[in-house]
């Protein structure tokens, strides 16, 4: 029989992979873009990897619809909660690590090696940040001693919906997100060409994850065509443009003024400042007597 | 029963102003070119002319700063520039009460408020700062952080020394040397200032003062030799001040706008809640960026506090500034009383009821009496736009929830108010609050140990206590 033939032919033949489709991470689910555009990312020596999808400005409205719904619940969750719920997501890293270290040699070329170093490393770097949850009060408090009879103290808030640019490596994504989600604040993630690979299976551990719908989204494409958007949305308070070429800061910077957007490019050093950067310091006065 | 009060004119023998001032460039006062009156806003007598900086001053402003940047303070130790900043506190401290007078004739408010509350407290701000001089390693931001260069300060009238102050020690403290711009209409506290430099000994060029109008404010913005801006004024002119450093490496702080919401539960102290209403609208005439200049008040609550309300405001005394017993002086300028009275014609447009106690308002100077608007909807403009006067707008609510809504309901996010007894809701809706300062169950209190600023479009950064460092300092190793 026909069928039979085909079974027994096949035993020769490769398996053919079963190849993922790369779509957004946006309010906890993985719609494509709603302007149905993709991207080829390619490598020199495979050629096509994959067509992730090319996030356009209404997929960032939503990301950001669904970031602002998310952010007063994830601020107001513990900071034990909230550090244990970021763990908890390195744990998952941890278990896929060759998965991300694949796909980034996949639509890098870097080494294996070279690659698994970087994902170890943003595991590493997760998990510090993490552990800062339930300890920027004590680094960027302060009860101040004033003139009378108050009680005056200042304690670090997040601000609230920050867009985050990071350069084209997966290690340079998770150097952008982890500090401003720490804090509290729901994140949109503007990813630009090839770390779209490692970004949307970073998402599928997220979606796995207990870390509420909307609190962080992945959009992937083009910074050109993203980060103007981003910097002129009036619902975004702060920007982190480390990944954006020093020559299209300031026109983001221009946008970003119409409502005094906090935005900071930071050089890769690790520093809990990269966090506060992201967090408003609110001060409290109350008088003391009987 | 009414009690007159014999005017009780605090003396201004003790100022010597003189009729014409230059700019303080590296240690010594430079004629200016150009001239424009200075006036007391209360009479409208001319007090001085006024040097109108322009590029040239500005240029020989930014060299002196960057030389003596270099040249002297960047080389003396922390030790050594503390001692600088106690002398200056000191000095303040013994001339206090002719500069809580200068400031009077010039700003127009209340002497009680510039020899009470002003003048203390800008002696303390350098007094708290020369501390610091020597501890920046503990400062939170590593160790030997380093200080960014030249400062260039722009402050605006209603607290004219204050504002210096603010900008001044904390950048002298960290190592930074000035270029300082006062608001146009109230320079003269900070040529006296410049005095109290010359007096401490101060190297020369660590304070320079170039005073003017926007357009010197501008040139300070954008002279490459500037490291980092430090502004106080409008939300308006920090966007611009924002755009205009955007293709730069100059930092910035902005402490901008205010709408600040003061929330008033049912279960408050209604006579201390009076006094702090008062305080949060009418303190400095409402010039106050931080001002509580919209009451939300519980429903249950809402008349009869309006009525104690009232009463309170029939006893506000309006006039001479110099009157130890004046409450509420003079409106800093005629620009500004034109803004306040616009704004107030709004509000009776758009449906809000007006009241104000009878007030004898003199016929010379700049006047408005203490104002209340019942009735108001957030959709009105006196709910939405900052005033910057003796006008406070009133708004109810049932809920707590809201009442965090509306008082969040603003762009800006300086200052809120709080009040009620009970001590879990007033840290519940200290919490969401969405404003850089909440005072609870008082208003309009200051201390350089507190940092002061405020969040989405009231600025960026803190002044004051440890936070208001960061701003003058790169982090260290």
């Amino acid at each position: 029989m026909a069928s039979s033939k085909k079974s027994s032919s096949s035993k020769t033949a490769q398996r053919l992979e079963v190849k993922k489709t790369y779509k957004l991470y946006i309010n906890g689910a993985f719609p494509r873009s709603e302007s149905g555009r993709v991207y080829e990312v390619t490598n020199s020596k495979n050629g096509f990897v994959a067509n992730p999808s090319l996030a356009s400005r209404k997929d960032l409205r939503d990301a950001v619809v669904a970031a602002r719904a998310a952010q007063s619940g994830w601020a107001k969750a513990t900071a034990y909660n909230r550090g244990q719920i970021l763990y908890r997501i390195a744990e998952m890293l941890e278990g896929r690590a060759d998965q991300f270290a694949n796909e980034i040699v996949l639509a890098s070329g870097v080494t294996p090696k070279k690659a698994h170093d970087e994902v170890l490393a943003a595991i590493d770097r997760w998990v510090w940040y993490a552990g800062w949850s339930d300890k920027l009060s004590a680094a960027f408090g302060a009860t101040n001693p004033v003139s009378g009879p108050y009680y005056n103290f200042t304690i670090p808030e997040p601000q609230g919906v920050i867009a985050v640019a990071p350069a084209e490596s997966f290690l340079a994504l998770i150097d952008a997100i982890a500090p401003a989600i720490v804090s509290g604040n729901s994140v949109v993630a503007l990813v630009p060409g090839s770390a779209a690979i490692a970004a949307m299976t970073f998402a599928e551990v997220l979606a796995t994850s207990d870390l509420p719908a909307g609190v962080l989204n992945i959009l992937t494409g083009s910074h050109d065509e993203l980060a103007p958007w981003a910097a002129s949305h009036m619902d975004i308070d702060g920007f982190d443009i480390s990944g954006i070429d020093k020559k299209k800061r300031a026109e983001l910077k221009v946008a970003g003024a119409e409502n005094l957007k906090r935005i900071h490019n930071f050089d890769g050093a690790v520093s809990p400042t990269r966090i506060f950067a992201f967090m408003e310091a609110k001060t409290v006065w109350h008088p003391i007597g009987v | 029963m009414t009690f007159e009060y014999a005017p009780a004119p605090e003396s201004r023998a003790i100022v010597d102003i003189k009729p014409k001032y230059g700019h303080f460039i590296d240690g010594e006062f430079l004629p200016g070119k150009k001239h424009f009156a200075t006036i007391n806003p209360a009479t409208e007598e001319v007090l001085s002319q006024i040097s109108l900086g322009g590029l040239s001053d500005v240029d020989k402003a930014v060299a002196a700063a960057q030389k003596a940047y270099t040249k002297t303070w960047s080389k003396l130790s922390g030790k050594e520039r503390g001692k600088y900043l106690y002398r200056i506190a000191r000095i303040l401290q013994e001339r206090a009460r002719e500069f809580a007078v200068l400031e009077t004739l010039d700003n127009g408010k209340p002497i009680r408020e510039t020899r009470d509350i002003d003048i203390p407290l800008v002696a303390a701000h350098f007094f708290y700062h020369a501390g610091w001089a020597d501890k920046l390693d503990y400062a939170g931001l590593g160790k030997s952080p380093q200080p960014h260069g030249v400062a260039g300060q722009i402050i605006p009238w209603n607290f004219p020394l204050l504002m210096l102050a603010w900008k001044v020690a904390p950048a002298l403290a960290t190592g930074n040397t000035v270029v300082l711009k006062p608001a146009e209409t109230t320079s003269l506290t900070a040529l006296l200032f410049a005095e109290v430099c010359q007096q401490a000994e101060l190297p020369d060029g660590v304070v320079n003062i170039v005073t003017g109008d926007g357009s010197t404010g501008a040139a300070i913005v954008n002279h490459p030799g500037i490291h980092k801006i430090a502004f106080t004024g409008s939300t308006e002119v920090g966007k611009k001040i924002a755009r205009a450093i955007a293709g730069t490496n100059k930092k910035a702080t902005l402490e901008l706008g205010g709408k600040g919401a003061n929330i008033v539960f049912d279960d408050a102290p209604l006579d201390e809640t009076v006094e702090g209403i008062v305080n949060g609208i009418f303190f400095n005439q409402g010039h106050v960026c931080c001002a509580g200049s919209r009451l939300i008040l519980q429903e249950g609550i809402a008349d009869e506090l309006i009525e104690k309300l009232k009463v309170r405001m029939a006893k506000i005394r309006v006039g001479d500034p110099l009157d130890k017993n004046t409450d509420l002086g003079a409106i800093n300028s005629r620009e500004q009383l034109s803004k306040i009275q616009e704004l107030a014609s709004a509000g009776d447009a758009e449906g809000a009821e007006r009241w104000s106690p009878a007030c004898d308002l003199s016929a010379k100077g700049f006047w408005f009496a203490p104002t209340i608007f019942t009735g108001v909807t957030q959709a009105h403009r006196i709910a939405r736009e900052e005033i910057f006067g003796p006008v406070l707008s009133i708004l109810s609510f049932r809920t707590p929830q809201e009442a965090i809504e509306k008082a969040n309901n603003t762009p800006f996010g300086l200052s809120a108010g709080v009040w009620s007894e009970k001590g879990s809701r007033i840290l519940w809706a200290t919490q969401q609050l969405r404003a850089g300062v909440v005072w609870a169950n008082t208003f309009n209190k200051f201390d350089p140990a507190s940092p002061f600023g405020g969040y989405k479009e009231s600025g960026w950064g803190r002044e004051g206590g440890k936070h208001g460092l960061a701003s003058y300092l790169k982090e260290g190793k």
